[in-house]
């Protein structure tokens, strides 16, 4: 149920990269779907009434194997996090500067080629 | 009860994003994206992933300045011609609800939540869990990993944002380019 929640989040993300003409609302779309298959990992590898995989005062000794939740998908997804802000600043980048050139975010409006 | 609370967070991200996709205003619709971003940090919170809340957290507060910084000051309001005609959006509505309906199957062969598939075999994630603190000396085993068991990945993570800071200035470079003819 969960998981079908996280593919709404990203089929809405996908329906506004199809749908929307607007610049500013596509990046936007695109960043969610981004946000939910980053969901979609960490969801996959979580584990009931799971600990957090760190070792310290409160949990010494722990039986990290018996209790923590799954470490990997969370270390994979902590770059893919900040892989995705990089697309996003050079995707807002590229907006600015297809609005200094033509004057508006309507991708419908961006035909003509110009210096 | 954490499954209920990722639930109704979920359903909020949900909302959010209709909303984002329905708002006239850009700047309104930029705010709800970060709204979305701290409820999708919530949500990481609470899926025992601390490391990923902090990171999150700090990526929704600045793609949430990028963004305002793309939308004040211009063309912020959505004109009606800017919108696709009602057709196309009820084809691409059928579309996507006949993805879902495709790939709903596939969901009975996921792991049923709650119970992942690394606890049941000798994966890697075990072996990290299990020597993470002797081989690295870290006590948190995802940094353990990502500084450490995969370091190559965080190298070419580093890369990929270092070209991508170094797209975004040659693009955003303001100075006019130089006219044709002239002495470079």
């Amino acid at each position: 149920m969960i998981y079908a929640l996280c593919i709404v989040l990203f089929l809405l993300g996908l329906y506004g990269v199809l749908v929307k003409k607007n610049l500013i609302k596509i990046i936007i779309s695109l960043a969610m779907m981004n946000n939910a298959i980053n969901l979609f990992f960490i969801l996959l590898a979580y584990r009931k009434n799971g600990v957090v995989p760190i070792l310290s005062f409160l949990q010494p000794n722990a039986n990290l194997y018996e209790t923590a939740v799954d470490p990997l998908p969370q270390a994979l997804v902590l770059t893919s996090v900040v892989i995705g802000l990089g697309v996003t600043a050079l995707m807002v980048a590229l907006a600015i500067r297809l609005y200094y050139v033509y004057g508006t975010f309507d991708i419908t409006k961006m035909r003509k080629l110009r210096g | 009860m954490v499954e209920i609370s990722i639930f109704i967070l979920l359903v909020f991200m949900i909302i959010g994003m209709v909303f984002v996709l329905e708002m006239k205003n850009l700047l309104s619709a930029v705010v709800m994206m970060g709204a979305i971003d701290f409820g999708l940090s919530v949500i990481f919170l609470l899926l025992s992933a601390p490391d990923l809340a902090i990171v999150q957290i700090a990526v929704a507060v600045i793609s949430l300045v990028i963004m305002i910084r793309a939308t004040i000051h211009r063309e912020i309001v959505e004109t009606p011609s800017q919108e696709s005609t009602f057709s196309s959006r009820v084809v691409m509505l059928c579309f996507l609800f006949l993805f879902f309906i495709l790939i709903y199957p596939a969901f009975s062969l996921l792991p049923i939540f709650g119970e992942p598939i690394f606890a049941e075999s000798a994966s890697s994630s075990m072996k990290y869990l299990l020597e993470g603190m002797t081989q690295t000396g870290s006590p948190n085993i995802v940094t353990a990993i990502v500084l450490d068991f995969r370091a190559y990945d965080t190298l070419g993570e580093a890369i990929v944002l270092f070209t991508s800071v170094l797209g975004a200035v040659s693009v955003l470079r303001y100075r006019n380019r130089k006219k044709p003819g002239s002495s470079t």
